[in-house]
């Protein structure tokens, strides 16, 4: 297969199981985020794929080869790191064509294909520049163009936008899914922002405790999360308890929501719905009884925090759609069917 | 960072204190000791007030030249040996766990408790024909018989590199400790091998304190004195030797004053002569 496998690749450090276990399959030119809390092995899952660190078990296989023996320097791979680590004795040119210097490519390339990588990073005429005298976004655009001189194999990024501030790095977000696109390179990004994710994956893999939860399309990953962990961590969601009565209809807060079944033989499980889903209604024999305890209007959307059967559920709209709600008002909570996903506990 | 320059005379108050010092420690003393290199020399007590260029004028010649080059010379040699060893060793080091790293610090500075003459003699039995280490390679069949490895170049040098060494990796210690371990992952990751990374990264990112390192362990080495007599031969012997020689035992205190201040001089003028072309280099 053209692409990445990772083979049942697990890695102890002592007693401690960073990656327990993790297979995943990554077509050519997918552009993969990593996504989960620090401390649920995603860091080291990149570096093993990278070679910085060795599986204790499991194979790395890159277009059918198993390059798991392979040391880093021959992997032809181009890697960004969270601290950047440009050198600090070498020009912004020099950085990124120490890849290419590294290979024996000739001076006329090296130059011809800085040239190249300036340009596609808009920062043409700062090939001489000292690398401490750009600003944090150049920076990072300069650690990219240096992983990117060889066209390697695989792009790999450890939170590389995690020093930018908020507005330059949705920016980057955008920036960095358009050049992987325009360049088709399989591309592997670890985050623990799930907006980052959302915007430039075609594949999130969300890791807890060293597994994955959940490898998907980000859009199914948002509408179909596979566990309660993956609906918590990806966007907010309520999470509420959902039972079974003896006729096999659902029952939320002791209101059957019509429409929406357990799986034979389950008496108990989770219902996530996005709070976007969440519909408020007048007071009525359909709707769930509830009062709503706050109100946060941000401007482009309405943040309504409703109390009911004991459990705290958030509905979000925009304000054309929910214009008069008042803290204190009493309202039915409509749980449409189509949107509540049941999850096993 | 900027900084005003500053502009009364209460802005200089910080600087009263280092002056201080560095006059009572270093302008006092230097000064006396050039006034010194003028006077001449009486036979019967110790110098005659006086200005004579004698002192200066004697030291130019061939024999004092050589002695002086040779000084230089194995200044350098030992800075070199000891940076070259100490650089792998102290990084290597910097990557063990902390329990690792401490054991050795201690150890190294213990080595620094030991005075020069005890160093001196010990590594005079260890290279002696009767009680040396070429016993053990005899033992070991790598020799036929057992040789005496001093006195000779090897031996001054192995002593005053073994002495300067501990000097030269706590001075290296701080800077390798707090260098960005992924500078030379990211090199690893752009296709440099582990050797190539090293020398094309660390290297480099640390060069201007290899460079003072350099300096530091060239300045020790120029005013070892009692290593060069108790390992070498007289040809080995360095100017610092002749110094010691000229005011301790011949008591011409001008003429150790004269070759003091020549020694001073031209380290001082070496010293200048690295900066400067690190400066250049840096620039570049």
């Amino acid at each position: 297969m053209s692409g990445l496998s990772l083979n049942d690749i697990t890695k102890q450090f002592g007693d401690f199981t960073a990656v327990d276990d993790v297979r995943l399959d990554v077509p050519h030119g997918t552009f993969v985020c990593l996504l989960g809390p620090s401390g649920c092995g995603k860091t080291t899952l990149l570096r093993m794929i990278a070679g910085l660190e060795e599986p204790t078990a499991g194979a790395v296989v890159l277009d059918g080869k198993d390059i798991t023996a392979v040391p880093t320097h021959k992997r032809d791979l181009g890697m960004v790191f969270q601290s950047l680590a440009l050198f600090p004795h070498l020009s912004v040119g020099d950085n990124i064509s120490y890849p290419l210097r590294i290979r024996g490519a000739s001076r006329n390339e090296q130059n011809k294909r800085t040239e190249e990588l300036l340009t596609l990073i808009h920062l043409s005429g700062y090939a001489d520049r000292p690398v401490a005298k750009l600003s944090g976004g150049q920076r990072q655009r300069v650690a990219i163009a240096r992983a990117l001189a060889i066209s390697p194999k695989l792009f790999l990024l450890d939170e590389p936008l995690s020093a930018l501030d908020a507005k330059l790095r949705e920016a980057m977000q955008v920036e960095l899914r358009q050049l992987q696109q325009k360049l088709g390179i399989t591309t592997i990004v670890v985050t623990h922002d799930q907006r980052e994710a959302m915007t430039m994956a075609d594949l999130v893999v969300v890791m807890g405790n060293g597994k994955i939860r959940q490898a998907a399309p980000p859009i199914e990953i948002y509408r179909r999360p596979a566990d309660a962990f993956v609906a918590d961590f990806i966007g907010s969601t309520n999470l509420l308890e959902v039972t079974a009565d003896s006729a096999g209809r659902a029952i939320v807060l002791g209101q059957a929501i019509a429409g929406l079944k357990l799986p034979g033989g389950v008496g108990k499980a989770s219902l996530s719905i996005r709070p976007e889903d969440v519909h408020l209604d007048k007071p009525g024999k359909d709707a769930i009884d509830g009062t709503v305890i706050f109100v946060r209007d941000l401007g482009g959307t309405i943040e309504t925090f409703v109390e009911a059967g004991g459990a705290n559920i958030v509905s979000v709209a925009t304000p054309r759609e929910r214009p008069n709600v008042k803290q204190g008002q009493k309202v039915g909570v409509v749980l449409p069917p189509e949107s509540c996903v049941v999850l096993a506990l | 960072m900027r900084r005003e320059p500053p502009r009364s005379l209460a802005d200089y108050t910080p600087l009263v204190f280092p002056a201080l010092m560095l006059t009572v420690f270093f302008v006092i003393p230097f000064s006396t000791m050039i006034m010194v290199s003028f006077f001449r020399r009486d036979p019967a007590g110790f110098f005659k007030p006086d200005f004579v260029v004698d002192n200066y004028a004697r030291f130019l010649s061939l024999f004092f030249g050589n002695v002086l080059g040779f000084s230089l010379m194995l200044a350098i040699i030992v800075a070199l040996c000891c940076v070259a060893i100490a650089f792998p060793f102290t990084y290597l080091l910097t990557k063990q766990s902390r329990k690792v790293q401490t054991v050795w610090l201690v150890c190294l500075l213990s080595v620094l408790s030991l005075s020069e003459v005890i160093i001196g003699f010990a590594w005079s039995t260890l290279f002696s024909r009767t009680a040396g280490i070429t016993n053990l390679f005899v033992w070991l069949g790598l020799m036929t018989e057992p040789q005496a490895l001093l006195p000779g170049f090897g031996a001054v040098l192995t002593g005053m590199v073994y002495q300067a060494l501990p000097y030269t990796i706590l001075v290296l210690y701080p800077a390798l400790v707090r260098l960005d371990p992924t500078l030379l992952e990211a090199a690893r990751t752009l296709g440099a091998s582990p050797i190539r990374a090293f020398l094309n990264v660390v290297v480099p990112a640390l060069r201007n304190t290899i460079v003072a390192t350099l300096i530091m362990v060239f300045v020790f080495a120029l005013g070892s004195y009692l290593l060069p007599q108790i390992l070498g031969r007289p040809q080995h012997w360095t100017l610092s030797v002749l110094i010691t020689d000229q005011a301790i035992y011949q008591s011409n205190i001008p003429f150790a004053a004269a070759m003091a201040v020549f020694l001073v001089l031209m380290s001082l003028a070496l010293v200048g002569l690295t900066l400067l072309v690190g400066r250049r280099e840096n620039a570049g």
